[in-house]
């Protein structure tokens, strides 16, 4: 009798949490396609890398000499992907000075290195919030820059790629996009090099990534040895312990 | 057993490793603290699946020692910014991130094992408020284990600053803050702990020396005083049934069996299948979800930019969901609780207590309208950790064990599950009306499990408890 | 309560098994934890090749470069100073060079590829000081009359030759070190490496 009160009671505060999870303004992400395995894409996204945006944009923890991870040698890196510093072991800096760039922009524009990893959220990972940013830029004449973005209003920076994808616009009551001048690229074919320009964001975000998943399959299959013989030992230990 | 044997010192056999033995034994208590300890220590024999978050704790705490003793080779505590216009101190974990060798796994065995740490702790203490480790004679044991605990929430929290990451510097803005809550000595307090009027370069050096040094050596002599106390009384088991009470004639209980190598064996395969675990999260998801590294951290710290949301590490939400459930309008709620409070404990007590128990009762009643809610907030927190401490004296239930306990008592335990995970997750939570709401009645039903117990433990229909250990 | 009396063979063999497994891991655990203290890539990055002009290095003219947190000298010696060379050999520990201290292109009487140009590590071979020029012949530099010029080292008095050659009987016990170098043209040295590799 006094159980089952109990258990209703036990029930009903269950119930209670769900009630909780009111639904914060998610965030709508396309999902970013995944190049990590496609080390052509990632060289494609580091030429896109260096050439738009490393103007602006450092990327101080990477250095150069860790795009040989990437299939390249060192001379191509230093050849076609090198214009900010002197040796392949430096760091991709700016080539402005942050101070500076203070002026010219209000704000120094942010180092890359880790954006793939900081832009990750409940709606989605870092990567997919860069690939739908770069895709959002439109038309608006209300901002200094003439550019504004879906997914990061009042954003401060211009549309970088803009060459490339061309002008959007933004049609206020659909709050859809719409592509005004196209650009020198197809919309398919745009979307593919943001995809390797973000694949490499979280190429750089992380290089280990994938020697540690390597690694970790050889960490886990040893544990399970591991754990093969400590479980027999502890078995034949515990025979000795009667039961009464 | 204990400290009162009184065995022979080690004779050697005469080779050479037992003539190094015996010389050490001679000058070092080398094999009685073997035997006090692990080879004739008895256990009993009946420990379940519960009992292995003890040395798994210990196996945590190694790990973090081992790891921090590395990262800080390589770690530098500097908020000033580098050529690259990143904060030194952020740059230096990228450093070890990236250029450091194989240093990503030592952060992420340290990152993780801050998580692991609470994990563990967490389902420890849960396993001794179940089958009641904590009763007579067991106190003290129990009263170390909530310092650690404690002194861990000390660590975490400074440790959580020195990646200079967005959520590090306002987490740590936000909990410093909270000292100023403090009436009158509040406001010199929070700048006293900051050295400055924000948190900065003077904050984050500070908190590197606790975290580094004065915490890791307060964390390991109350590890080494709550085992020792253990090994004093001996060890609970999931009936909450003492085994010295049934002895053989040398004395040793009917239930027990040595330490070493009975558990120890089985300790092994308990670690082993933890560092599964654990390695599978170090190797396969490191940010454990945004949970155990956050993901708004990837930010180097910007004093002048908040995030736009800001909730600690998940290990301190259910506490950081009390502490904001804590409002104007909640404190009216909670002054009608102490007045409940008052008028039970009131009852039938000598002039004397009636007397303290009134005067205590009014100056919170009435401090409650004179200090605003944020301090209460702050109280309720600490209250919320400190409580625990008290678990020996507020359970009168005759049994230990959950095994022997009545609806009532077992209700409760639920519903404070419950009431911890709600209110855990919660606190990761952007606030909101309803989400406010919910945090709030759960807070009531924490202490309620804390403050009726000495109620509810007494008017419980317990089960008879057996005469010997139950092992299938 | 003996185990000894209990340990049969099984249990033998599986306290073994579990030894020899866990006692690899922890020693393939070790690996990370020791190799961290090796050379970081922001260490191996500085101590890199570095490359240096010499075009403007005129006859007696010693440069100090950096390379590996090291002072590397580029001396463009004059005729008359390697001329001295010859007359000290019986003066100097190991004339021949036979110490491995230079790379095999620099096992020669002048220590260097170019004759003229001797790259040397200006680290003291005895406890680590940096030697000092001594470059005048004679007292006029507070060395000895019949000083024919050369490096002195100012913590233990060790004193070298024109091609780093430490003389007989000082504290110091070998030539000091000539670094791995190359020549990327006439007037430009890469130090570090001594073939143009990728």
């Amino acid at each position: 009798m006094r159980a089952n009160v109990v258990k209703r009671l036990l029930l009903a505060l269950l119930v209670a949490p769900t009630l909780a999870s009111a639904a914060g303004a998610a965030l709508h992400l396309d999902r970013a396609p995944d190049v990590q395995g496609d080390k052509a894409a990632l060289q494609n996204g580091a030429r896109l890398f260096v050439n738009y945006c490393l103007n602006c944009h450092g990327a101080s923890f990477v250095r150069y000499n860790r795009m040989t991870e990437l299939g390249l040698t060192e001379e191509q890196i230093r050849d076609n992907l090198m214009f900010t510093a002197d040796k392949v072991g430096e760091p991709m800096r700016v080539a402005a000075r942050s101070t500076d760039q203070k002026q010219w922009f209000g704000a120094a524009p942010p180092d890359l290195s880790l954006v793939a990893r900081a832009r990750a959220s409940g709606d989605g990972s870092g990567a997919d919030w860069l690939y739908t940013y770069l895709r959002s830029f439109y038309r608006d004449p209300q901002r200094p820059t003439g550019w504004n973005n879906t997914i990061f209003p009042n954003v401060g920076m211009p549309h970088a790629l803009w060459q490339l994808q061309g002008e959007q616009v933004l049609d206020h009551e659909s709050n859809h996009l719409q592509l005004a001048t196209p650009g020198e690229l197809s919309t398919t074919d745009y979307d593919k090099q943001v995809a390797d320009l973000v694949g490499f964001l979280v190429w750089a975000g992380e290089p280990a990534a994938g020697f540690r998943r390597t690694l970790g399959y050889g960490v886990l299959a040893f544990l399970l040895v591991l754990f093969a013989v400590s479980y027999a030992l502890k078995k034949e230990f515990w025979k000795d312990v009667k039961k009464n | 057993m204990g400290a009162k044997t009184n065995h022979d010192k080690f004779k050697s056999d005469g080779s050479l490793a037992g003539n190094a033995l015996e010389w050490v034994d001679a000058r070092f208590p080398a094999m009685s603290l073997w035997r006090d300890h692990l080879a004739e220590y008895y256990a009993p024999k009946n420990f379940n699946f519960w009992y292995y978050f003890g040395s798994l704790a210990i196996v945590v705490l190694a790990i973090q020692l081992i790891t921090g003793i590395f990262l800080v080779m390589f770690y530098k505590p500097d908020a000033s910014l580098n050529a690259a216009g990143v904060p030194v101190a952020f740059a230096s974990v990228e450093y070890i991130m990236r250029d450091v060798n194989f240093g990503w796994i030592i952060r992420y065995m340290h990152s993780t094992g801050a998580s692991a740490f609470f994990i563990v702790v967490y389902l420890h203490m849960f396993r001794g408020m179940m089958y009641g480790s904590y009763r007579k004679p067991r106190e003290l044991i129990w009263i170390f284990g909530t310092l650690i605990y404690l002194v861990l929430m000390a660590e975490a929290f400074m440790g959580y600053l020195l990646p200079w990451g967005q959520m590090s510097f306002w987490g740590a803005q936000v909990i410093v803050n909270l000292f100023s809550a403090i009436p009158l000595i509040g406001e010199p307090l929070s700048i006293w702990i900051r050295g400055d009027y924000v948190i900065g370069d003077a904050t984050l050096n500070r908190f590197f020396s606790f975290h580094v040094i004065a915490i890791p050596f307060a964390l390991v002599g109350l590890v080494v005083a709550h085992i020792m106390a253990l090994h004093e009384v001996g060890s609970s088991n999931p009936d909450g049934i003492e085994i010295k009470d049934k002895v053989d004639d040398k004395g040793i209980p009917l239930d027990g069996i040595p330490f070493h190598p009975y558990y120890t064996v089985k300790d092994i395969v308990g670690v082993v299948v933890f560092l599964m675990v654990f390695f599978g999260i170090v190797f396969f998801a490191p940010e454990g979800g945004g949970y155990f590294l956050e993901y708004n951290n990837f930010f180097p710290a910007d004093p002048l930019k908040t995030p736009p949301h800001i909730a600690p590490v998940w290990y301190f939400t259910p506490s950081y969901s009390i502490l904001r459930s804590v409002t104007s309008d909640f404190v009216i709620v909670l002054q009608v609780c102490v007045a409940g409070l008052w008028l039970w404990l009131v009852r039938g007590t000598s002039d004397v207590k009636q007397v303290i128990i009134t005067l205590a009762a009014v100056a919170i009643i009435v401090g409650m309208w004179a200090i605003d809610a944020k301090f209460w907030g702050v109280v309720a927190m600490g209250t919320s950790v400190l409580i625990i401490g008290f678990l020996p004296w507020l359970d009168r239930s005759p049994v230990r064990s959950i095994r022997y306990r009545g609806p009532i008592y077992k209700g409760f335990l639920t519903a404070f599950v419950i009431a911890f995970l709600t209110l855990g997750y919660l606190g990761t939570q952007p606030p909101s009306a309803i989400g406010g709401l919910v945090a709030q009645f759960f807070s009531l039903v924490y202490f309620a499990f804390f403050f009726l117990m000495p109620w509810y433990t007494k008017i419980d229909k317990c089960k008879p408890v057996p005469e010997r250990v139950v092992y299938k | 309560m003996s185990t000894a009396g209990k340990m049969d063979c099984g249990r033998r063999r599986l306290i073994l098994a579990t030894a020899a497994v866990g006692g690899a891991g922890v020693a393939t655990m070790a690996i990370p934890f020791l190799s961290s203290m090796l050379p970081s890539e922001r260490a191996k990055a500085a101590g890199a090749p570095v490359e240096v002009d010499v075009t403007n290095l005129a006859p007696g003219q010693l440069i100090t470069v950096e390379w590996r947190g090291k002072p590397v000298w580029i001396f463009n010696r004059t005729q008359e100073m390697l001329d001295t060379l010859s007359k000290v050999e019986g003066a100097v520990a190991d004339p021949k060079s036979e110490a491995d201290q230079q790379p095999n292109s620099c096992k020669n009487a002048t220590r260097s590829i170019k004759p003229n140009l001797l790259v040397a590590i200006g680290i003291c071979t005895h406890l680590g000081c940096s030697p000092s020029a001594k470059f005048k012949k004679g007292a006029e530099e507070g060395m000895t009359q019949d000083w024919p010029g050369g490096f002195l080292c100012p913590c233990h008095g060790s004193t070298f030759d024109f091609a780093g050659r430490v003389y007989k009987n000082k504290p110091a016990p070998t030539n000091l070190v000539v670094p791995p170098h190359t020549y990327l043209s006439e007037t430009r040295i890469l130090i570090g490496e001594e073939t143009r590799g990728a």
